[in-house]
């Protein structure tokens, strides 16, 4: 009789170890704007809930902590360790229940479908984050920002918890099988390894930086030639 | 006897081949007289005149691209799936016009540099006829005998528009049924007959099975026809207009100072072709332009941010990305006027620019012949208004791509329609009167030179110790050039009594133009030339000053 609850509470204690180095990781770093108990503050919302998921996606990329309250919080510099971000995930997990940190399984590139992924990208991403991912703008300064080179978990995170200004897709919304197709076709398009075929991308923006591009160095190398042709003219030879 | 024996069978025999083909030729067709004519036809010299020989020769390759990528395109709708080497969208529903720009990037051998060469050298051929536009603009080139050409040029841009505009919507990609999604907005916005302009142009419900079939007869066939038409003609009024020429010593309205286009302009024209080609060419081989692949197949149920046209549609973008979304019902009819607006916008933005030459002749009252062109501040009414048009089309394009302008300086979408809502009709004011006083300005500095010559860089102390800048005075030629172009005097109303006393009725457009022709050619409008008195005399005097 003994014997289980022994074991349970050994798990426990690890559990709980790292709920409570969370705790005053938390309460140095975050309380100020979502409160003490993760009640959420008029300056920071609630995170009751939310998950060791979000966590995950705001500490691990910097977002969090803020620097400045604004239209929406940017990307920075990491500031925690992992092992850090994992306690303070633990602690905020710990609150109420949410969506778990993914393993890597769910959005490795096996067994993915590359085609489907764009298709599914094309119909629920691209309006704010452009076709291929490069980013887009939204009203009053917030933005959807590019999606070149985030770590695949991080994006899976995101379609899970639907950070700052993005919608979420839960399982239930999108599938499983569906997220790992976006991340693979992501990978396709959107990363180092991304070929490109036609030479520089000039960001991928469409037709401003191609127009931009054709009247700076398109016109303008065709102006230099010609500044160059009518400066040199057939000369009348001085007898 | 000897000499005789040679000669004879020469002057019988035949003549040699190139003289008996020109003969032959000749007799036919009656090139000698033609080129007679026209093979010693001179040219000015200067760079400026060369940016419409870059819109034609990019005009050519437009063409020989053209033809190739016809080879390959198949202008149709019907749907199948991918199998071609482009990984990402296999086993992906399309159409067969996307399928075949698929197959034209990755699977006929040089296709994607064919397409990015035929689509840079478009965007490079609007650019060109822009820059080319300005500068017959602001040197007065469109002045008589030129208007009918200016018109010429002007339908070429417009033609070239809708030319890109059709091209760009055959591949039936995403961002480019996004556009024809865009264009089938503002038509439904024309009240009464939109529906049914829109039911006509798509065969039924947008998007439909006819939109690519019917905007590639347009995009190879019906536009680029005409256009070839009007750049002939163009040329030919170029021809027997004779080219205009800046001001300078031997320069006048009755000559042409240059070269003769033949030998020099052909072997200058015709080198300059190759080096527009492979400026073309290499940027072609750089840069990518419309991947297609990247942004997927057209579905009308999908839209991407970012979604723009090609930059000389971006004006009408702007437009329809700044106007507010107003709209009016009644009795069950809805009148949308935050799309309709724009679409009445967008064709006055480039009649503004078209009619100027018509109503600066009128205004001037200036009938006579101009073959020397003017320098832009000497003409500063002309100039401040084509700056004006100038920063009213930018504050357009600004609009057009104001998400990227949001991304990229990290300012806010709403911040920057609302500076373009203020912008269009605030920045050509504030362009106009800025650009007028500079003129004058740049006039001033003219009549200062010709007093008192070029700033030498020497100063020089007098022996009561007072610093002087020694002045250098100009050459003869450089005097001639700063001065030759001619002032007017503003058109007078007349007397408004008649020889008998009795008032005559002044009509209210003369009035008008009165006025304008003051605004023109008033005080605050010109700086007068130095005359030779005053010239004289400050150079007579002694010494500097």
């Amino acid at each position: 009789m003994f014997a289980p609850a022994d074991k349970a509470q050994a798990d426990e204690t690890a559990q709980s170890l790292a709920i409570d180095e969370g705790k005053k990781l938390y309460a140095v770093g975050c309380a100020s704007c979502h409160g003490t108990g993760g009640q959420g503050t008029t300056d920071g919302p609630s995170l009751v809930g939310v998950g060791a998921a979000a966590v995950d996606f705001q500490v691990g990329t910097g977002r969090m902590p803020a620097q400045q309250p604004g239209a929406q919080v940017p990307e920075k510099p990491v500031v925690y360790s992992q092992a850090e971000i994992d306690q303070l995930a633990a602690y905020i997990a710990s609150l109420g229940a949410g969506p778990a940190i993914p393993s890597e399984e769910k959005y490795g590139p096996e067994g993915a479908d590359i085609a489907k992924g764009g298709e599914l990208f094309r119909n629920n991403c691209a309006q704010c984050h452009n076709f291929t991912g490069k980013g887009g703008a939204l009203t009053h300064g917030k933005y959807a920002p590019s999606l070149e080179d985030v770590d695949p978990k991080h994006i899976y995170e995101a379609m899970l918890t639907g950070p700052q200004n993005m919608p979420s897709f839960p399982d239930g919304t999108m599938s499983e099988q569906n997220k790992k197709d976006i991340i693979a076709y992501l990978d396709a398009v959107n990363s180092d390894d991304t070929v490109e075929p036609g030479g520089l991308s000039l960001g991928g923006l469409g037709p401003v930086s191609e127009g931009l591009f054709a009247w700076v160095f398109g016109l303008g190398a065709l102006i230099a030639v010609a500044v160059w042709v009518a400066a040199r003219t057939a000369k009348a030879k001085k007898s | 006897m000897s000499t005789t024996a040679n000669e004879a069978p020469r002057s019988r025999g035949k003549a040699p081949a190139g003289e008996r083909v020109a003969d032959w030729a000749d007799g036919r067709l009656g090139i000698y007289s033609l080129a007679k004519a026209n093979m010693r036809k001179i040219f000015p010299d200067h760079w400026s005149f060369m940016l419409g020989e870059v819109c034609l020769y990019s005009f050519i390759i437009i063409i020989l691209t053209g033809v190739y990528l016809t080879l390959f395109f198949h202008p149709s709708m019907n749907e199948v799936t991918y199998h071609g080497s482009y990984v990402p969208l296999q086993g992906q529903l399309m159409s067969e016009a996307y399928a075949s720009t698929l197959d034209i990037s990755f699977d006929v051998r040089g296709g994607l540099l064919i397409r990015q060469i035929h689509h840079w050298a478009a965007l490079i051929f609007l650019a060109g006829m822009f820059v080319h536009m300005m500068r017959v603009f602001f040197t007065g080139a469109f002045r008589k005998p030129r208007e009918i050409n200016w018109l010429f040029g002007f339908l070429l841009f417009v033609l070239g528009m809708f030319t890109g505009f059709t091209g760009y919507s055959l591949p039936d990609d995403l961002l480019s049924g996004t556009g024809i999604r865009f264009m089938e907005g503002a038509i439904l916005s024309v009240p009464i007959v939109g529906t049914y302009i829109s039911f006509f142009l798509f065969g039924g419900e947008f998007p439909g099975h006819d939109f690519v079939a019917r905007f590639y007869s347009i995009h190879i066939l019906l536009l680029p026809g005409i256009m070839l038409g009007l750049v002939v003609g163009h040329l030919i009024l170029v021809f027997y207009h004779k080219h205009t020429q800046f001001a300078g010593p031997g320069k006048t309205n009755k000559n042409v100072v240059g070269m003769p286009l033949l030998p020099v302009y052909m072997a200058k024209a015709g080198g300059f072709f190759f080096l527009v080609f492979g400026v073309i060419a290499a940027i072609s081989a750089i840069a990518t332009i419309n991947p297609i692949w990247a942004i997927g197949p057209y579905r009308p149920d999908m839209v991407s941010t970012g979604a723009q046209p090609d930059w000389y549609m971006g004006f009408s973008e702007g437009l329809i990305r700044v106007m507010p979304g107003w709209e009016i019902n009644f009795w069950g009819h809805t009148l949308v006027l935050g799309v309709f607006v724009p679409l009445l916008i967008f064709p006055l933005v480039l009649v503004a620019i078209a009619v100027y030459p018509f109503i600066e002749s009128w205004v001037t009252g200036d009938k006579r012949e101009h073959h020397i062109l003017d320098r832009p501040r000497n003409a500063p009414t002309r100039t401040a208004f084509g700056v004006a048009w100038i920063t009213w089309y930018m504050v357009l394009l600004i609009g057009g791509g104001n998400d990227l302008w949001a991304t990229h300086f990290h300012l806010s979408i709403n911040a920057i329609t609302w500076f373009v809502r203020i912008g269009f009709f605030v920045a050509p004011v504030v362009a106009f009167i800025v650009t007028k006083r500079i003129c004058l300005g740049l006039q001033r500095r003219d009549k200062d030179k010709v007093l008192h010559g070029r700033e030498s860089g020497i100063i020089k102390r007098l022996p009561h110790g007072e610093f002087i800048e020694v002045h250098e005075p100009l050459s003869q030629e450089q005097l001639h050039t700063l001065t030759a172009h001619e002032q007017y005097k503003p058109a007078e109303i007349g007397p408004e009594v008649d020889e008998n006393g009795v008032r005559r009725k002044v009509k209210r457009t003369e009035k008008l133009r009165a006025k304008l022709s003051k605004g023109y050619y008033g005080e605050d409008s010109q700086i007068p030339k130095p005359t030779v008195e005053e010239y004289k005399e400050i150079t007579s005097g002694h010494g500097h000053h």
